[in-house]
């Protein structure tokens, strides 16, 4: 899919929560300058497919309209926080992290598609206090998941 | 029976809960409900809603979609249900039929919209066979280029639900109800609502029809017969369901909207 939702607003939860939290975080730094793979260093991912695109099929298709949050809702992590709707199909957004949610994207009211067009820069969604930065722990490198992108789709 | 017992080892679960007549607002609660809070496969099937009810999708705007001075007048409801997709105009010559499953339930099933819409035609096909030129085009089920079925589906971590609105029969004058939607498939090529629908009458009987999908469905799941009241039991009371009716004074300020859209 679309698992491209969630890599920017990692970068910018990290941005935050780095500037709160600096010891708490354990996740290297990223670097947007570096080569743009689909499946970028320096983020982490969450089995349920938010945070980045896979390479492969887009198997949500054109996002029509994007249900968000409003701000200083709690999140938690593997629980949706929203929705996206792709032609005929409504979709669970989950959350990789808990947190508070401290600044939502209003530009994907009005530009929904921003999310397949710039996922990692103007298609954030949410930004989040993290209240469990260990939570990073258990997401999954660049590497880690790009191989299990690969198991899945090969499993069906 | 040894035989029928042989056939059905390794098919998954499903309830099967027919219904007939029910609301489209309580099925929908219905089906959100058992979506977010059941872990059991459901296929249900409501034969007719009681009176008209126009259904919009979860981002549906009225503005765009409707007529909303004649629904004001006539007093049809208007509802935003939790699925995405499009407007459709139900009541009894309606037939719905839901699907709703965990996600590891259909072997080898991405619970992506476009697989999951082409596993349900796979199904149709079996009911239309030797019927009629039945196909998924896009996202409906055609009859030649004629839509007699539209389909929305809702997607979480673990389940998904997808639903059909089948035109068994229908109004003509309820069709002006609705707009000549923005987003549309190709295939429609700005065809008004009379030359883009069929009746599914046309083709097969209510029954046929029925029976047919309760086969159709019993060839991929073990079929176990459920009753309304075996579908509340399982449900958590907690979950308030999103699907709802818009109030007038909502529908009466969309028109508003679209006037000063015009004017700017």
């Amino acid at each position: 899919m679309a698992l491209r939702m969630w890599a920017s607003s990692t970068a910018n939860a990290l941005k935050l929560s780095t500037s709160a939290s600096r010891s708490a975080l354990a996740s290297p730094a990223f670097s947007l300058a570096r080569s743009f793979s689909t499946v970028l260093e320096g983020f982490k991912y969450a089995s349920s497919h938010e945070w980045v695109k896979h390479d492969g099929p887009d198997h949500l298709g054109e996002v029509v309209f994007v249900e968000l949050p409003e701000e200083g809702k709690s999140v938690s992590q593997g629980n949706s926080f929203g929705a996206v709707e792709s032609v005929k199909a409504t979709s669970d957004i989950n959350s990789p992290i808990s947190g508070e949610v401290v600044e939502v994207n209003t530009k994907l009211s009005e530009s929904p598609g921003l999310i397949n067009s710039s996922p990692y820069e103007d298609g954030w969604m949410i930004k989040v206090k993290p209240s469990n930065p260990s939570e990073l722990e258990s997401l999954m490198g660049a590497k880690e998941y790009t191989k299990f992108c690969e198991e899945e789709d090969a499993s069906h | 029976m040894a035989v029928s017992q042989t056939r059905n080892l390794g098919l998954p679960l499903i309830n099967l809960l027919r219904l007939k007549g029910v609301p489209i607002l309580q099925q929908l609660h219905l089906e959100e409900r058992l979506l977010r809070t059941s872990s059991d496969n459901w296929c249900i099937i409501n034969d007719g809603t009681i009176d008209p009810t126009i259904v919009m999708g979860v981002s549906g705007k009225p503005q765009e979609l409707l007529e909303i001075e004649s629904i004001l007048r006539d007093d049809i409801p208007v509802i935003r249900r939790f699925t995405g997709g499009g407007t459709v105009i139900v009541d009894q010559g309606t037939i719905f039929v839901t699907f709703i499953c965990n996600k590891d339930t259909v072997p080898g099933l991405q619970s992506y919209p476009q697989p999951i819409m082409s596993w349900s035609s796979l199904l149709y096909k079996k009911v239309f066979q030797g019927i009629g030129d039945f196909r998924l085009r896009e996202n409906d089920y055609v009859l030649g280029d004629r839509k007699f079925g539209g389909n929305a589906q809702s997607i979480t971590k673990n389940r998904w639900v997808h639903h059909t609105s089948f035109l068994w029969d229908y109004e003509i004058s309820n069709m002006g109800y609705l707009k000549l939607p923005k987003r549309a498939p190709e295939y429609r090529q700005a065809r008004d609502h009379l030359e883009f629908i069929c009746r599914m009458k046309d083709y097969i009987s209510r029954s046929s029809f029925i029976d047919s999908t309760i086969e159709a469905v019993g060839s991929e799941f073990l079929l176990r017969s459920a009753e309304l009241e075996d579908a509340h039991c399982t449900l958590g009371s907690k979950f308030e369901p999103s699907s709802r009716l818009l109030r007038k004074q909502e529908l009466g300020e969309a028109i508003f909207k679209s006037l000063t859209a015009s004017q700017s």
